[in-house]
């Protein structure tokens, strides 16, 4: 089995792999990154979202064979550096952007992707952008506000502070 | 009160985890040593199991051990948990369930047999060497052939296609009848609640593991009820005792009904740890989900309204067929009965109800209760034929409503279908919702929207639930198997912090920072110093689990009970602090007083001298602080609403948008109302879907058409609108200590109605003469109703 190595969340981490093993199933079993999701088995549900050097991608799509010396990130990188929550993170809690929590992790990966391309986008913009990520419990509203409110824009305020 | 308490929109601390990557769902957990199963399922609806041979698969490389319907003929059957009686008395057809498929397959994605490897790979490799000899027979799969020409049979051992032919109120069949056959108008609409697949983001998953040291077994599994499974386990299926068995059901990625269930592939990989003295594991895929999950709804109604020519209502007269699928799944039979019929009075005070619901085996998946389950179609037979009669008679929907609300001075009100709702105000929430609305504005916006060649229309929906269940005696007399109480432990520790045990299990509702609410309410300390266990039967008294809008109404108000028996305890040990006795010592905000004087003692000093009982009248009070109660429910909960939706159709293409959703209710008490509103929102999405979007199709031979989520439509974000959502109109909950309803399935509720009465409307004014259009109301539904 080939040996991969990639630069995630900072760190270079190696794991040999199989080749028709995906970048979720290195990520989730041969490293331990548990954060990252798999929902479904068609590449639509976008829980498994990380960024593949910098672009947005369902890592449950892509063989990890092809990722050496890729740079990747994922959920359990996206705290800042003292582990407080990141400005998007700390959004989808203030905005209710979240239930059970299964979809988060790509949910924020697709925010953060988002905004990096388009730092003050729409609403119709961001539920455009979403049409990858399925959530099951929130209808979205709490998501898109959360990204809203992350992008600096006025949303109103359903927690307390 | 502190920050923090019954009212207060806390965020959530589970949020936190969730958001670093942190959760731990059962697929996250990997105990060292672990095995991996993977199923072999039916690709025919219907077939006759003649062999299977596992000597091929056995040999590949890593695996372990295989098994088939042979390895479990001497073990139980997985029960339906409600007894439901025939008309004529008869009791329900009640099929086995085995663990595996044992003589025949009876639907696509039935499990025959399964490999344990030592890897995921291995095992799913090995199951491709199954070498399986199944003859493929008719499939039953038409509700309505199924009962008319029961040829091809389900299960051959019954003889018929129908679990059960029920009436409710039976009794009032002839009353109704007449009631029909002599009113000055009738209304007629026969109508159809499609089949859902709930879809919960997180695939089921389950861990078996077995200690032959001590002769444990621990399940880890994705369960809204680990109480639930253990008993079904351990008293049904593999005779497993209790005390021997734990169920562990930690972080859960959403359910919707669907995880309620015990499930074969749970039964499996118990029974296979202990043969192999390892860790197993099962993790389904989407494809698995589709075809072995509990689906929902699926009902075929006809349904007849009987009225005045004013609009006051006079009867309700249903008949449906409910489709069960292969087999019967844990609530299947309470779903079209005591969910569905009890609530076919809706918000109104006619006189004559009469439900009839014939449940019918189908070569399909299992159909089990999905949010709202049973009440959702309630509803929408009920709202969608008073708009029928409403457009009928030329009345205006909402007056035909508010002419036959009870009205808020009637409650409690004993309703013809048999529930004596305790309290609402129905035309509060209607008044409310034609501001929030703006119905006033309604024709502007209709005329904006002709502009640009859209027609625009408004539909309306009222709604009452049952929720909360139950009352233990009454769901009993109803047939249920199991009591339907909940259980909560406050441990108050020594230095004052608590740890609260609740049988109620989170799946996305936020328990973790709700119930602690509650506590800090009445103790008068720091939510942050609250901390519930859940998930786990090993530390939790007894639970009956999280489904129904159940956890707060039920397992709070248990919480709320073991926090009175808790300030009671403390209360004696104040006296004795405060040297004086019990009946003088007042307690608020976490401090104890004598009344009328300032010697207080707080709350923590008196936990600790509970914990070091030095200098304490031993013979009298106990040492320590934790209490337990089980709370069983007087009477259902009754939450109700107010909803409209405007939208617009393309007449060019038939293509529905929503413009707006405005959801009003009446949820009584809210503990954490940015929860509540959550609750709503999704409940709304996942209404709206089963309006536009989903729908779980099965062709004639039983392949499952929709069976991914390229094929499934689920909402996503840009299928929605911003929503409206308010929960400002509480009446009080009578007769539970919170004074609150439940809030979960109420979206799902009370929008499929309101989209579709909107179509309607929406079609009316463009000219088009539409009674109504099934759902999901897709373009070329729409379309077709245009273009006769």
């Amino acid at each position: 089995m080939p040996k991969i190595t990639m630069n995630i969340n900072g760190r270079d981490m190696s794991a040999e792999v199989e080749n028709r093993t995906l970048l979720a199933t290195m990520l989730r079993e041969k490293l331990h990154l548990k954060g990252t999701h798999v929902g479904c088995d068609t590449s639509q549900c976008g829980a498994c979202v990380v960024h593949v050097n910098g672009k947005a991608v369902k890592s449950c799509t892509i063989f990890a064979s092809e990722l050496d010396g890729a740079t990747v990130d994922t959920i359990e990188g996206q705290a800042n550096t003292d582990g407080s929550l990141n400005v998007i993170q700390q959004a989808f809690q203030d905005h209710h952007g979240l239930q059970c929590g299964f979809c988060t992790p790509g949910m924020v990966m697709s925010a953060a992707a988002l905004l990096k391309d388009n730092p003050k986008p729409s609403e119709a913009e961001v539920r455009e952008y979403l049409e990858g990520n399925i959530c099951r419990c929130t209808g979205y509203q709490g998501i898109v506000n959360a990204i809203m409110a992350a992008s600096g824009q006025d949303v109103p305020s359903v927690a307390a502070e | 009160m502190p920050d923090g308490g019954i009212g207060a929109p806390t965020k959530r601390r589970e949020d936190t985890r969730f958001l670093t990557g942190r959760g731990k769902y059962t697929d996250d957990i990997t105990p060292q040593n672990t095995s991996y199963c993977a199923f072999a399922r039916s690709q025919v609806a219907n077939g006759k199991i003649n062999s299977i041979d596992t000597s091929q698969a056995t040999k590949m490389p890593g695996v372990l051990a295989a098994f088939t319907g042979e390895d479990f003929v001497e073990v139980g059957s997985n029960p339906a948990g409600w007894l439901i009686n025939s008309r004529d008395g008869e009791p329900m057809k009640e099929p086995k369930r085995p663990v595996l498929a044992h003589g025949k397959v009876r639907h696509v994605g039935d499990a025959y047999a399964a490999v344990v490897a030592e890897t995921l790979e291995q095992a799913m490799d090995a199951v491709e060497a199954i070498e399986a000899d199944i003859d493929e027979l008719d499939a039953v799969v038409d509700m309505a052939s199924a009962v008319a020409d029961p040829g091809t049979l389900v299960h051959d051992e019954i003889e018929t296609n129908i679990c059960f032919d029920w009436g409710w109120i039976e009794d009032n069949r002839a009353a109704t009848d007449e009631a029909i056959k002599n009113a000055p108008h009738v209304t007629t609409l026969e109508l159809v609640n499609n089949r859902l697949v709930p879809n919960a983001l997180e695939p089921r998953a389950s861990i078996g593991e077995y200690d032959p040291g001590t002769g444990d077994y621990k399940l880890t599994t994705t369960s809204q009820n680990p109480h639930l499974s253990r008993l079904l386990v351990s008293a049904f299926v593999l005779g497993i005792p209790e005390n021997k068995l734990t169920v562990l059901a930690p972080d859960v990625g959403g359910g919707f009904g669907s995880k309620i269930y015990h499930y074969g592939e749970e039964a499996l990989v118990l029974a296979a740890a202990k043969k192999l003295g390892r860790p197993v594991k099962w993790t389904a895929t989407r494809t698995e989900s589709f075809l072995s999950d509990a689906h929902g709804r699926d009902h075929v109604t006809k349904i007849e309204l009987a009225c005045e020519k004013d609009g006051s209502f006079i009867a309700f007269r249903t008949e449906t067929l409910a489709n069960v699928g292969a087999y019967l799944s844990n609530f299947s039979t309470a779903t079209p009965t005591f969910l569905h019929g009890t609530l076919m009075a809706g918000n109104y005070t006619v006189p004559n109800v009469y439900v009839n619901v014939k449940a019918v085996f189908t070569n399909t998946a299992p159909v089990d209760a999905y949010r709202g389950a049973g009440r959702p179609e309630a509803t929408f037979s009920l709202e969608r034929v008073i708009d029928k009669c409403a457009r009928e008679l030329g009345i205006d929907p909402v007056e035909i409503r508010r002419k036959n609300f009870i009205k808020k001075d009637q409650y409690p009100f004993a309703t013809a279908a048999g529930l004596e709702y305790d309290s609402g105000d129905y035309d509060a929430l209607m008044d409310g919702l034609e501001k929030v609305a703006d119905f006033a504005g309604f024709e502007a916006r209709r005329a904006a929207s002709a502009k640009e060649g859209k027609l625009r229309g408004l539909g309306i929906n009222s709604y009452v639930e049952a929720c909360g269940i139950a009352p233990s005696n009454l769901v009993g007399i109803l047939g249920a198997r199991v009591g339907l109480y909940d259980a909560a432990t406050v441990r108050v520790n020594p230095t004052g912090n608590i740890s609260v045990m609740v049988g109620a299990h989170s799946h996305g509702q936020g328990h973790e920072t709700a119930f602690p609410q509650i506590v800090a309410d009445m103790l008068g300390v720091d939510a942050q110093t609250v901390d519930i266990v859940h998930g786990d039967t090993s530390k939790i008294p007894f639970g009956m689990g999280t489904y129904g809008s159940r956890s707060l109404a039920v397992c709070g108000s248990a919480v709320f009970r073991a926090t009175e028996k808790v300030i009671r305890k403390a209360t004696l040990i104040a006296a004795h602090m405060l040297e004086d006795s019990p009946e003088n010592i007042e307690f608020s905000d976490g401090v104890f007083a004598i009344k009328g004087t300032n010697k207080t003692v707080g709350f923590g000093d008196v936990a600790l001298k509970a914990y070091i009982p030095h200098d304490y009248p031993i013979d009298a009070i106990e040492p320590g602080l934790e209490e337990t109660a089980f709370y069983d429910p007087a009477n259902f909960t009754y939450p109700s609403g107010a909803y409209a939706s405007e939208v617009e159709v393309d007449p060019e293409t038939g293509k529905v948008t929503v413009c707006s959703m405005v959801a009003l209710d009446d949820f009584g008490v809210v503990v954490n109302p940015m929860i509540v509103t959550g609750q709503v929102e999704g409940g709304l999405a996942q209404g709206i879907g089963q309006a536009l979007l989903e729908n779980g199709v099965y062709d004639e031979n039983g392949q499952l058409l929709s069976g991914s989520f390229m094929d499934y439509a689920m909402p996503r974000a840009d299928d929605l609108p911003s929503f409206v959502v308010d929960h400002s109109n509480e009446t009080r909950c009578t007769h539970n200590p919170i004074g609150s309803k439940g809030c979960g399935e109420a979206g799902a509720i009370g929008s499929p109605p309101t989209i579709v009465n909107a179509v309607v409307d929406a079609l009316a004014r463009g000219g088009h003469d539409v009674d109504h259009i099934d759902m999901p109301v897709s373009p070329s539904r729409v379309w077709a109703a245009m273009n006769p």
